[in-house]
């Protein structure tokens, strides 16, 4: 039985059938393969002539065969599952044969043409291979219509929803390390703001990097490569994400959090990316772009760009080196390709330098932090086996220069910066310890919950 | 009450004037040097763009534009300018994507005679040289090539950008016949 066999509702598999009324006054076109679907339960039978496409519907009610054309069901709903005819193709041969039988059974009311389809079908049969391979590669053709049902998944690619979730979890991180009482809707706002700022800013990146992505193996099945969506819509998108995001911080939030996400957007967009083919100072910039979010955080909370923002901006700029340092190590032939201007193609040495100095900060500011009163004592402390050990692969990196060691290192911050964070939250200096000294900063609010931290 | 706007895809469908077989949008649709060799037709009812497979040198993806039958001058032009692109497109990654490979083989083959290697060892496998040995290649490329990239890249953003206000236009002017269409239906 065909792989339509499994149970759906009528509706259902009449969207995925449907096809074009087909004009009476059209002369007969010879079939090249015939389908046959039995779904038993529904007694439903569609025919699907392969040149191309043109299907009519034949109900069984009541033991009789009748024809009848169905008329196009929504335009919306997809007009034809490629993937199940790629299964199906296999079963042509075995079909072919039950259907004169079958068909012939119940003729009466059935229209001649059928019968002559059917028969001009099973003729065909031999021709079946010789198309096989010609109709691979037109299977691999899409037709460039958005279907609303793929739309969620294609927007959650374009605004590299991973990344962005990455990036609201550092902007939390900020927000939580601020020195001020926990304010629930201020948090959430500053996270749905920080989101749709980076997915607008995402969108557009994608946009403006469609034959590049095309070349590069990370990026060949992203949504405007693969024209699942037009760059209009993805522009317009960018824009329905980026204006109510950067809306909402400005006005939700407090305008430094929105001034500083609507100045990421550009740095990103309009910075980091043209820049990524014209000179090696992208990767500083992109450095940037991933240290303001926790800044956001923390003005968020605050409502000023104090030290301690710039302490936590400053940990994830250095932590960006050593992570891209070291994935580019192993993208170098893309890049060279591509065109991009990396420092692992032009200039391999200062890479691997600047990945361990950078690894080598990272001790330094965590040192920084307590000072600052952002953490106590124990931070720098409890920080040190995490600091030293990526520390030590990036020395690795540097020294070595090859594919396993920067590997190593490019895992090594995958779980190094989550844990770091986690760390400096537990070891977060006290609102209480601060009350107590008379110096706590911020203004009062009114719904304040206060966190008591060992 | 009257039929709606051509092209526009929300309604039941218009009876085909012209098919894909029409020679004018044919030939148009076949300008593009290096477009000659698909054998893909879209179905002779699609009302909209087709898009293929990777093409093997410049992996970008080809597509078959539709002209519908009432096409306005914008929308001639929209297609026309996306042809044209891919056109370019094409042409430069072919030809860089070809210029790659072929530099690269030479590399590897100097190399290895540097080395005193075969280019086919034993077993008759391709030698090939490590990451940290092509480095080398890989540099010298892209800094001789960085020059066509600014120009490309130049190219690109001023295409891309043109191309996506045409849309916008194409589709408020869509949006506006298709209000206007629905106005009169209902005072109907």
């Amino acid at each position: 039985m065909s792989a339509a066999g499994r149970c759906c509702p009528p509706r259902a598999l009449a969207g995925l059938f449907v096809w074009r009324l087909r004009n009476t006054g059209v002369p007969q076109i010879p079939c090249q393969f015939v389908h046959l679907y039995h779904v038993a339960n529904n007694r439903l039978i569609t025919f699907q002539y392969f040149n191309f496409l043109k299907r009519m519907y034949v109900t069984q009610c009541n033991k009789d065969l009748r024809q009848r054309a169905k008329p196009k069901v929504d335009s919306i709903v997809s007009p034809f599952h490629e993937l199940q005819q790629l299964d199906q193709e296999k079963k042509i041969v075995h079909k072919n044969s039950p259907v004169s039988p079958v068909h012939q059974s119940g003729s009466e009311t059935s229209s001649i043409n059928e019968l002559r389809e059917t028969k001009s079908a099973v003729r065909t049969e031999d021709s079946i291979i010789h198309v096989g391979a010609e109709s691979k590669e037109d299977r691999q053709w899409k037709e460039m219509k958005l279907r609303l049902d793929d739309l969620p998944g294609i927007l959650a690619r374009l605004s590299k929803i991973k990344l962005t979730a990455l990036v609201v979890s550092t902007t939390s991180a900020g927000f939580a390390m601020a020195p001020v009482p926990f304010e629930l809707t201020c948090f959430l706002l500053a996270s749905i703001g920080t989101g749709l700022a980076s997915c607008a800013a995402n969108s557009i990146n994608q946009f403006f990097e469609v034959p590049f992505d095309s070349n590069m193996n990370r990026t060949k099945n992203r949504p405007l490569v693969r024209g699942q969506i037009s760059p209009l819509l993805a522009v317009c998108f960018a824009a329905s994400c980026g204006i109510p995001g950067i809306a909402l911080l400005t006005l939700g939030v407090n305008p430094l959090t929105g001034a500083l996400g609507a100045f990421n957007i550009f740095l990103y967009t309009c910075c980091y990316t043209p820049l990524k083919r014209m000179s090696i100072a992208n990767t500083w910039v992109g450095a940037v772009v991933g240290a303001i979010p926790p800044m956001m955080g923390w003005t968020a909370a605050t409502g000023s760009l104090d030290a301690g923002a710039l302490l936590l901006g400053g940990i994830l700029y250095s932590w960006q080196f050593p992570h891209f340092n070291a994935l580019s190590w192993g993208l170098r032939e893309d890049y060279s390709r591509g065109g991009y201007c990396m420092m692992s193609v032009t200039h391999p040495g200062l890479c691997r330098r600047v990945a361990l100095r950078h690894c080598l900060a990272l001790i330094g500011l965590s040192t920084v932090a307590p000072v600052l009163d952002v953490t106590t004592w124990t931070f720098p402390i409890i920080s040190l086996p995490i600091n030293l050990y990526i520390s030590y692969l990036g020395f690795r990196f540097y020294r070595d220069a090859d594919r396993s060691s920067s590997r190593k290192l490019f895992f090594c911050s995958l779980w190094h910066l989550p844990m770091l964070l986690l760390v400096m939250f537990t070891c977060k200096k006290s609102v209480l310890e601060k009350e107590d000294k008379g110096d706590l900063p911020g203004g009062s609010h009114q719904t304040a919950m206060e966190i008591r931290l060992p | 009450s009257e039929p709606p706007p051509p092209g526009f895809d929300a309604f039941v469908e218009l009876p085909r004037v012209c098919f894909w077989g029409g020679a004018e949008v044919r030939a148009v649709g076949n300008a593009d040097p290096g477009r000659g060799r698909h054998r893909f037709r879209p179905p002779a009812h699609s009302r909209s763009d087709w898009i293929g497979p990777p093409d093997p040198d410049s992996n970008l993806r080809p597509i078959i534009f539709y002209a519908p039958p009432g096409e306005s001058a914008l929308e001639r032009r929209l297609r026309e300018a996306r042809q044209e692109a891919q056109a370019s497109n094409q042409r430069f990654w072919a030809r860089h994507n070809r210029a790659f490979r072929q530099e690269k083989e030479e590399f590897i083959y100097s190399r290895l005679k540097a080395k005193g290697l075969e280019v086919r060892d034993e077993s008759g496998h391709k030698a090939t040289l490590n990451a940290e040995e092509m480095a080398d290649f890989y540099k010298d490329f892209l800094s001789k090539n960085l020059k066509k990239h600014l120009q490309y890249n130049r190219d690109w953003y001023k295409r891309n950008f043109r191309i996506t206000f045409l849309m916008g236009q194409v589709a408020l002017v869509r949006a506006l016949r298709w209000l206007r269409w629905r106005k009169k239906n209902v005072e109907q």
